[in-house]
């Protein structure tokens, strides 16, 4: 299936690559180089390329290319899957998914691809699984592993791959027992001009820490699990117990691990936290634009509104922004005509407040569309589509663990149009 | 400026170092010119040194550099012969390494690489089994035709190892041999044919990968393991589902007769609306049409997987959905993917990708989502264009005008390449829907006024092909556009305009040479471009309008003839040669009218996506639109399946084999875990034991399947033990669970009967939780299956016409039994019934319901035969059409409202607008009422859910079901047991409280039973039936306790029944409601004196 693996900054420059079957020159990427060169935007570049005796799929995640060759039919949604799969490992892995960090652990990157791949055909990809045949990196274990000669190689066989949960190792211990849940809620929003919403959908995620003994069995159940009409589970969910009671049961993963997301589609109301007042003209004469921007709170459920801030791609031809913030800062970067407006805590007695002149450049036609503003917020302590959970209830194992549950609303995709 | 002159510079100088690098990947002493090449060079000399020592940290260490070496693709094989030395070494990480190098390297030094096969040779008889798999996996990855031999002993012992980590191993070494030395074939067909056959899961996903790439033709390979596949689906790891999904989605192509002979008929917007009664419809009418039971259980295995979180999983659900389902039942996957929408840039360009080519065919699946189509400014331009296509796709009469709004946001998007196919778009949906033709035609004029070239130039495309299209309704819009041209100043616009007054000049008599002459004042300043079409434009009225603009022609023609553009030149003196007469041309003047004015045919508007249906759905080659190495054709449908009796299991081993899967099946998964677990366990210690000898593997099999039952049944009891800790509540389930074991046992003896498995089916449905009902239906399905194998085997050679009443039989009892738990309700609008279960009941136990006494619980029955009643008649509905019923469950809105799901259809012959309520009466009823519905096409219905305050009276709620045009009347009138939540309490709770509701608060009567209710069952039936109360667990055999409460003022009312020697039962209800006490006592006496 997957034949290679290049991975690629954003310069352009292939610092690995990664054969399963046999070797391919990486002169084959020169065909990705070209689109990468057409796109303009690493973006823009399609996921999927035709060369004349390969295919190419590729994501690009944090400045990298994961570049994939592929000789024969295969599920695309397959290969990108995977890669992203790998660029996760790595982010578990390093903490971050970058250059200079795969340069770094070079070795312990490749004993995962050789891990996750056989063939070209994904052998264990379970993070728990490959951590127990490659141990991750930390300063501790390689000053150790310098004196003694040690290795980041498990020594131990992992028994998770056989079992039937192979997200799970075996053996785990603890002395603080506990299991921290993150509900964290992503509002995508389109907002016209006149502040009415077009469309709004809610994609919710519950992330999950949990550092329990043994194999424990928890059972998690909500308040309102009617919300939830859309889901996807980790696989360690029983589905059939869903289906049929509406309560999450599973053995958890040992650590971190995304435990089910859900979407809340555009069919059900959901609530708009903050509207936003604003108008950006651009004039004929004078080249100059105005702007004004107010945010005020809208459905909070009485909760305050945190890291606000609005994102402006401005057109091309603002040159500088002369603003006054009533609150908070702003910066405008005229090489990306980037204008970030950071406000920090909405204060609702006191709106904030953005107004100034923009300065345009002279003898280049107006924009004839305004930018549309991109909004961050952060509420602490809330699902804004009001799901709760009811109760975790740990079977299987005698001691009590803690629990915890936290929940937080973000902006996600949320847009005014302007 | 000047910086970006110096990242100019510094691009090309690493551009430069690079194409130096690539030149030269291979030999470093030619790239010793670079300093770094060197370096690397040197360092390899001392890594020779460093391998070649004895200590292991310094071998380790030279090992992780060339390693490093090998990831940024730089040539290390010149030190094969120090490292392959290591390769027995004893320190696992060194070990790896070699391994890594060995793979990469082995190809390009064959004879140094075969010293190595002796270590692994050694290793596969190596007790622990991932040495072994490793030692395999290395062996078979190493590319040297010599060792094919070997390659294929150890295979084929390894597909015979007991442990399946160590078979799954030899499921990859198939591909990797096959594809070393395609003539070992047949007999790795064999090893393939042996692996299909095994059990654990861990193999599936491989075994089948190996399957597709070796021999995906040979599917008579998978007739015998395509049940076992489809059961252990769910628990296969996501990537083997991947591939397990694709081919027994070829497989059931070729193997069932297609669903939608019948489906088609169906309006797809109706099945998505209100797919219950479309069910009903389709048992009815489908009458010639039956699934073939091996059809509807692949589907029924693959649905919970749209749940899980791999979005390729997801993907290859839904195109087996697209490619197997009937019609109706493919928009259960819309939701899914959708949701796939939130995920990586590159996955939503895939799926969009998909939903664009299902979105052509069956717009309403996705139209309730058309929302989540809007394109943000922030979308990649792909991604941009891609839900530009699937909108205008979705566009119908409905919805046309927002997605026009919607486009009018895009068109003055900054990102030009999308404001342009957006102006397409527009242009798409202008033909396709004729209301909005002229509203687009007047936008698309509108934005030829455009400054962006862009833009104009592809209005101005549309708008030709626009009207090509429509040649009836031209004038006025030629007469607008001719207005514009004067402000219109884009050449690509202006040269446009010119053509198509040449073309329909005979619309616009008057104006078309009035153009002409401006042209002719200004035709020397003019670009190009619009100078050949004014030419065209001035040929084409002398044609037709010879009289006013010989002259006018003439002068241009003069003009041209002198034009600095040769082409102007050229095409002048073509013009005037074909239509000016003179003697030298005449064979072609005659002609010019048909040559120049000929009906020029209309350019398509249709989407890019129109084709890709050729391609199954989710393959690179639907992807790319042009087929892929190896892509698989998709096979129509058979005309005439074939014999089915082929995926039956011969007769001894489906007892054996079959009895784990159902098991597997009906448990909840942590049982699954459990057993499997156990299995495993089992399997090790009879590897270390070492009893296993392959050649009685066949009968080790049976023994083990065997003991393989006893353990999961064990484990069961160990799970049911530790999972159901200390609550009591969960009595019921446990019941039905040692009502299956009984089950297994009896089905365990050679003589199977289906009789009590019946009995217990029965049971469960008594004590009601649904969980048991679809696990019921699952049992009873393997028990049709396993009867019509015990039926069919020896007569293989029946006729077809004798197999298919047998069958008949069998899918009819499946598919009423599919009702219970796979025909989900419509993905939309109806919510879900939520089924709240003894056990979670016990979870939720003092949380949200600390109001009320500790021992009385809420809890909504599951009881079901729902009673509909009509709301609105369609002859006096003017069309419409309601009906209620009482979903019983808790109320969305307000606790004290009784929840009311109203079916709203229309059908009458045009679309329903605006359907509200309206007044409502009495004034201080309080009704939650639904959203108002837009729009409601004809032969379309919808679910609405409303909550309604009856204040536990009967008094009918009045209100005013109003539409755009008309208002009716209309009153919910409920029955007194429908204003009832069911409880849960003890017997003793019972009889304390009931203690308490004496005298006053209590109404008795004696009844006659009628004699089909003797049974609890049939009792319970017809009391759930008039009323929502829950039955309350009785010690006595001839009582009958059910308790309930009111929805608003939750006064409890008790009923119970106790049933004398004769036919006759004194039926009691105690409650502080007593005007409902008797209305109650009534309403059952009646239920119960009724067979």
């Amino acid at each position: 299936m997957i034949h290679s693996l290049f991975v690629i900054n954003h310069l352009g420059d292939i610092f690995l690559e990664k054969h399963w079957k046999s070797v391919i020159s990486r002169s084959v990427c020169d065909y990705f180089f070209e689109a990468r060169e057409k796109a303009v935007d690493p973006e823009n570049v399609p996921p999927v390329l035709q060369t004349p005796h390969h295919y190419l799929i590729s994501i690009y995640r944090g400045k990298l290319f994961f570049l994939s060759v592929i000789q024969t039919e295969v599920p695309p949604l397959f290969v990108i899957e995977f890669l992203h799969r790998v660029a996760d490992t790595f982010q578990d892995y390093f903490g971050e998914c970058s250059e200079s960090v795969i340069s770094d652990n070079v070795v312990i990157v490749y004993e995962l691809l050789e891990e996750m791949l056989d063939n070209g055909f994904p052998l264990a990809t379970e993070s728990n699984v490959l951590k127990e045949m490659i141990r991750p990196p930390n300063i501790l274990r390689s000053v150790v592993n310098t004196l003694t000669g040690g290795s980041n190689v498990g020594e131990t066989l992992p028994q998770g791959q056989l079992s039937n949960i192979p997200w799970r190792r075996a053996g785990v211990k603890y002395t603080n027992n506990e299991a921290y849940f993150d509900v964290t809620e992503e509002i995508d929003a389109i907002v016209d001009k006149s502040g009415t919403t077009v469309s709004a959908e809610i994609q919710g995620v519950i992330e999950a820490c949990v550092k329990l003994s043994g194999m424990p069995d928890l059972t998690m159940s909500f308040m309102n699990p009617r919300l939830l009409d859309d889901v996807s589970f980790h696989p360690c969910v029983r589905f059939r117990r869903w289906e049929s009671e509406r309560v999450l049961s599973f053995i958890p993963p040992d650590g971190n691990f995304t435990l089910m997301t859900y979407h809340i589609s555009s069919q059900n109301l959901v609530a708009i936290p903050v509207y936003v007042k604003q108008s950006i003209s651009f004039f004929e004469a004078g080249s100059c634009g105005r702007l004004d921007i107010t945010i005020g709170p809208k459905q909070t459920m009485g909760k305050t509104v945190e890291d606000l801030k609005v994102t402006v791609h401005m057109p091309k031809a603002v040159l500088n922004a002369n603003l006054t913030a009533s609150q908070g800062n702003y910066t405008y970067d005229f090489t990306t005509k980037l204008l970030v407006w950071d406000i920090g805590k909405l204060n609702p007695q006191k709106l904030p407040n953005l107004r100034g002149s923009l300065s345009m450049q002279t003898g280049v036609p107006n924009p004839e569309e305004n930018p549309s503003l991109n909004i961050d917020l952060k509420i602490q302590q809330l699902a804004i589509s009001g799901l709760k959970v009811s109760r975790l209830d740990m079977y299987g194992e005698t001691y009590k663990p803690f629990k915890g549950v936290k929940y937080v609303t973000k902006a996600g995709k949320f847009q005014v149009r302007t | 400026m000047s910086t970006g002159v110096s990242y100019n510079d510094q691009g090309g100088a690493e551009a430069a170092v690079e194409a130096g690098q690539e030149s030269t990947p291979t030999s470093s002493s030619t790239g010793a010119a670079f300093g770094l090449f060197s370096a690397d060079f040197k360092k390899n000399e001392d890594l020779k040194e460093m391998l070649e020592s004895n200590k292991e940290s310094l071998k380790l260490e030279a090992m992780k550099r060339i390693v490093g070496l090998i990831a940024k693709g730089k040539s290390a094989s010149e030190l094969f012969p120090a490292v392959v030395k290591n390769v027995a070494s004893k320190n696992i990480e060194l070990k790896k390494l070699v391994y890594v190098y060995l793979v990469r390297y082995a190809e390009k030094q064959q004879d140094l690489a075969l010293l190595s096969i002796s270590t692994f040779q050694r290793a596969l008889k190596d007790p622990n089994q991932f040495i072994r798999a490793s030692a395999l996996r290395v062996l078979s990855s190493i590319r040297v035709p010599i060792i094919v031999p070997i390659m294929m002993l150890a295979i084929k012992e390894a597909a015979a190892d007991l442990s399946p980590y160590v078979r799954k191993t030899s499921a990859h070494a198939i591909q990797k041999l096959y594809s070393l030395d395609p003539d070992q074939k047949e007999q790795l067909i064999e090893v393939i044919e042996k692996l299909l056959k095994d059990k654990s899961t861990l193999v599936a996903g491989s075994v089948v990968m190996a399957f597709e790439e070796v021999c995906p033709d040979r599917i008579d390979l998978i007739h015998k393991n395509y049940r076992k596949l489809c059961n252990l689906l769910v628990d296969v790891e996501e990537w083997g589902q991947v591939v397990i999904i694709s081919m027994l989605t070829r497989y059931a192509r070729t193997q069932f007769t297609s669903p939608w002979t019948e489906g088609a008929e169906f309006d797809e917007n109706k099945a998505f609306y209100d797919s219950d009664s479309e069910e009903k419809k389709d048992q009815t009418e489908a009458k010639p049409y039956i699934m073939d039971p091996d059809h509807r259980l692949l589907l029924r295995n693959t649905k919970p997987l749209l749940q899980s979180r791999n979005t390729a999983v997801v993907m290859a659900v839904a195109q087996l959905y697209w490619h197997l389902a009937p019609k109706h039942e493919v928009s259960i996957v819309t939701k899914s993917l959708v949701r796939l929408l939130r995920s990586h840039r590159e996955v939503q360009y895939i799926v969009l990708q998909n939903i664009a080519t299902m979105s052509i065919q069956r717009k309403g699946m996705f139209e309730p989502f058309i929302k989540s189509f809007y394109v943000r400014s922030t979308d990649a331009t792909h991604i941009k264009t891609l839900k530009l296509e699937i909108l205008t796709n979705l566009a119908n009469e409905a919805n046309i005008s927002t997605i026009l709004r919607e486009f009018q946001t895009y068109v003055k998007s900054q990102d030009k390449a999308f404001a342009a196919a957006t102006i397409q778009a527009i242009g798409r949906c202008a033909t396709n829907i004729s209301e909005v033709t002229d509203t687009c035609l007047n936008g698309l004029v509108l934005l030829l006024s455009n400054r962006d070239e862009t833009v104009v130039a592809e209005s101005i495309v549309v708008i030709k092909k626009l009207l090509q299209t429509q040649p009836t309704q031209h004038g006025d819009i030629i007469k607008h556009m001719a207005k514009l041209f004067d402000n219109v100043t884009v050449p690509m616009a202006r040269a446009s305009i010119l053509w198509l007054m040449g073309e329909y000049c005979e619309k616009v008599p008057k104006i078309a040479p009035d153009v002409l002459r401006k042209m002719a004042k200004t035709f020397t300043a003019e670009e190009d471009i619009v100078k050949l079409q004014t030419v065209n434009l001035a040929a084409k009225l002398y044609l037709t309008n010879s009289k006013q603009t010989k002259l006018l022609t003439q002068y241009i023609l003069n003009l041209g003839k002198y034009d600095q553009n040769y082409d102007i030149r050229d095409r002048t003196r073509f013009i005037r040669q074909l239509i000016v007469p003179n003697e030298k041309s005449g064979a072609l003047s005659k002609y010019a009218r048909r040559i120049l004015l000929a009906p020029k045919p209309a350019p398509g508007l249709e989407s890019a996506f129109k084709d890709r249906d050729r391609y199954q759905l989710g393959t690179l080659s639907h992807s790319l639109n042009l087929k892929a190495t190896g892509y698989q054709e998709l096979p129509d449908w058979p005309a005439v399946a074939p014999d089915q009796s082929v995926r039956n299991v011969e007769i001894v081993e489906p007892l054996r084999e079959s009895a784990p899967i159902v098991g597997k099946t009906k448990q909840p998964k942590s049982d699954k875990f459990y057993s499997d677990d156990e299995d495993e366990k089992e399997e090790e210690g009879s590897d270390s034991s070492g009893s296993g000898s392959e050649d009685s593997s066949s009968s080790s099999e049976e023994s083990g399947s065997e003991s393989e039952e006893e353990s999961s049944e064990d484990s069961e009891k160990t799970s049911s033990d530790s999972g159901k800790s200390s609550s009591g509540s969960e009595k019921s389930s446990s019941e039905s669970e040692s009502d299956q074991k009984k089950k297994k046992k009896t089905k365990k003896a050679p003589q199977k009967k289906s009789k009590p498995a019946g009995d217990s089916d029965s049971d469960e449905n008594g004590n009601g939780p649904v969980g048991q009902a679809s696990s019921s239906s699952s049992e009873s399905s393997s028990d049709s299956e396993s009867d019509s194998e015990s039926d069919s085997p020896a007569p293989k050679k029946k006729t077809e016409e004798k197999a298919k009443p047998k069958v008949a039989v069998n899918s009819k009892k499946e598919v009423s039994l599919l009702d219970l738990d796979d025909f989900s309700p419509a993905p939309t609008n109806a919510p879900k019934p939520s089924v709240l279960s003894q056990s979670l009941l016990s979870d939720l136990e003092g949380l949200s319901l600390s109001n009320i006494s500790s021992t009385v619980q809420v809890t909504t029955s599951s009881f079901g035969p729902l009673k509909t009643y009509e709301l609105l008649h369609h002859m006096t509905g003017k069309g419409l059409s309601a009906k209620y019923h009482f979903p019983r469950q808790p109320c969305l809105y307000q606790p004290s409202m009784v929840a009311v799901q109203v079916i709203l259809t229309n059908s009458s012959d045009h679309a329903l607008e605006e359907i509200h309520i309206g007044d409502q009466s009495p004034a201080s009823l309080n009704i939650h009422c639904f959203n108002t519905i837009e729009r409601l096409e004809p032969g379309a219905s919808v679910t609405v859910s409303m909550g309604i305050d009856f204040s536990d009276s009967t008094q009918a709620a009045n209100f005013q079901l109003c539409t755009k045009e008309d208002q009716f009347s209309v009153s919910i009138q409920p029955a007194v047991g429908e204003l009832l939540m069911a409880s849960t309490m003890t017997e003793q709770d019972f009889c304390k409280e009931q203690g308490k509701l004496q005298g006053m608060n209590e109404a008795s009567a004696t009844i006659t039973m009628a004699t089909a209710n003797a049974s609890r069952q049939a009792i319970n039936k017809q009391v759930l039936s008039v009323a929502n109360v829950g039955e309350v667990p009785s010690s006595q055999n001839n009582f009958s306790r059910f308790a309930g409460q009111t929805v608003s003022s939750r006064a409890l009312v008790l009923v119970s029944l106790e049933l004398s020697e004769s036919s006759g039962a004194l039926l009691t209800i105690n409650t502080e409601k007593s005007v409902m006490a008797s209305m109650l006592l009534q309403d059952l006496k009646q239920a119960l004196a009724q067979a």
